[in-house]
């Protein structure tokens, strides 16, 4: 493994691959974090807060391992790097719907439970694969969170399931919501620029087959719920994973970081 | 040689006194939480610690508080405390001892994870009746789910199953 660290190659891979696991898992908790106090009921509430918690965690793992590759301090990757450094999907950064969480957040529910229950589920997968990784760190971080994922994705089922097979304006929304994140999922399933290197280096699976892996599983998704599956997503706003980005990152990394940048030296 | 079997012996014993911070009759032993203890000739101690959840806020408190009670123990000089995930931590590395203090506690020991039943047979800490529901799988803390015991009327709380087969 130390060996496999001084080749160039695959250190570069390595490292880009978990910048993508990072930003993905840390953004997306983020967003998931505004809703605090905002959720349907109590019980999401709570279950909501807990979930995003656990992805937190998961960030923080992956950022810790990039310290251990001399990427610098977990909370220096998190909080200091700029919009254009960031590897996450641009779905990811999407704001939750209107305004902000302090001025009308006008959220949207839908749109939440459809983005949170599809990325949760590549999510799984990809952590069946990281499984099997070369990296041994990278192996282990990856069947600890895929135990914590199960009850995510269980989560997010019972949601999704519900809403859409209920009639009138759930199901509408909830079909306007599966547009907008298909609109942008091909950008999240994405390997980025250096998808040979991490499968020449075993680090994960094949983009390719991953992909045919993912498409099997959401089409059994659509079935169970009645829906015509959508073909393969789109990717209309971009890529983030070579760091192209909305302004909806920049205003999250702003919020996110306030109080960080009073005062970084800070021990928390 | 004696004295390290000794010291050996005390560590470990101390180890029983360290409680999860937010289940105070539970101690890191009985969560099944410590993997390796090793002792130096030197009184240098390393233990390798198991967190339950990744994203437990409680795991620095935790940390501290190992090395906080292991600096006690007379003849130990140097205590590192450190997280691993390997093995990874499930719900069945909890001992007998650690499953009958939680109940006291008021919190049902993992129920056995049988997988794609998405229903879990609970018995309630207070009555032990199995006429239980589940109010919410995701509770105060990352490890625990809030039920209700339709018997005895009492809300409680369970620790999740958390298993390799997840």
């Amino acid at each position: 493994m130390d060996q496999a660290i001084q080749n160039n190659e695959y250190k570069t891979a390595l490292v880009e691959l978990l910048y993508q696991l990072a930003d993905d898992d840390f953004i997306l908790a983020f967003r998931g974090s505004e809703w605090l106090g905002l959720a349907p009921h109590i019980e999401e509430d709570i279950a909501y807060a807990s979930i995003n918690q656990a992805t937190m965690g998961h960030a923080v793992m992956y950022y810790e391992l990039l310290e251990s590759l001399g990427e610098g301090a977990a909370d220096v990757l998190a909080h200091e790097r700029k919009a254009s450094e960031r590897k996450n999907a641009i779905l990811l950064e999407l704001m939750n719907g209107t305004g902000t969480y302090l001025e009308n957040p006008n959220y949207d529910w839908a749109f939440t439970v459809v983005r949170h229950y599809f990325y949760d589920i590549y999510k799984k997968l990809k952590l069946e694969s990281l499984k099997q990784s070369s990296y041994l760190p990278l192996a282990q971080a990856a069947t600890k969170i895929k135990m914590e994922q199960y009850y995510h994705v269980m989560h997010w089922k019972v949601w999704f399931n519900q809403l859409i097979l209920s009639g009138g304006e759930a199901k509408t929304r909830m079909q306007a919501a599966i547009q907008k994140v298909w609109d942008e999922f091909a950008d999240v399933l994405s390997y980025g620029t250096h998808s040979q290197d991490f499968s020449k280096y075993k680090l994960i699976e094949e983009e390719s087959l991953f992909k045919q892996k993912w498409e099997a599983e959401m089409k059994q998704v659509f079935e169970k719920v009645g829906i015509d599956y959508p073909g393969f997503p789109t990717a209309k706003k971009g890529d983030g994973r070579s760091g192209m980005h909305t302004e909806d990152l920049n205003q999250a990394l702003s919020t996110l970081s306030e109080v960080y940048n009073l005062d970084p030296q800070a021990a928390w | 040689m004696e004295s390290f079997e000794a010291l050996q012996f005390n560590v470990l014993k101390k180890l029983e006194d360290v409680k999860d911070p937010e289940i105070p009759l539970v101690s890191v032993i009985d969560l099944g939480m410590i993997s390796d203890v090793q002792l130096g000739r030197d009184g240098s101690v390393k233990i390798k610690a198991l967190p339950t959840f990744v994203g437990c806020p409680a795991l620095e408190i935790i940390k501290k508080n190992i090395k906080e009670a292991i600096q006690m123990v007379e003849g130990v000089k140097d205590v590192e405390v450190e997280f691993v995930y390997d093995p990874p931590w499930t719900s069945d590395r909890i001992s007998e001892k650690g499953k009958e203090n939680l109940k006291q506690f008021g919190i049902a020991p993992p129920p056995k994870f049988i997988e794609e039943k998405e229903l879990w047979d609970v018995e309630c800490p207070y009555c032990g009746s199995h006429y239980t529901t589940m109010e919410n799988l995701f509770g105060p803390t990352a490890c625990r789910s809030i039920l209700y015991c339709k018997s005895c009327k009492n809300p409680f709380e369970a620790m999740k199953p958390i298993s390799n087969l997840m």
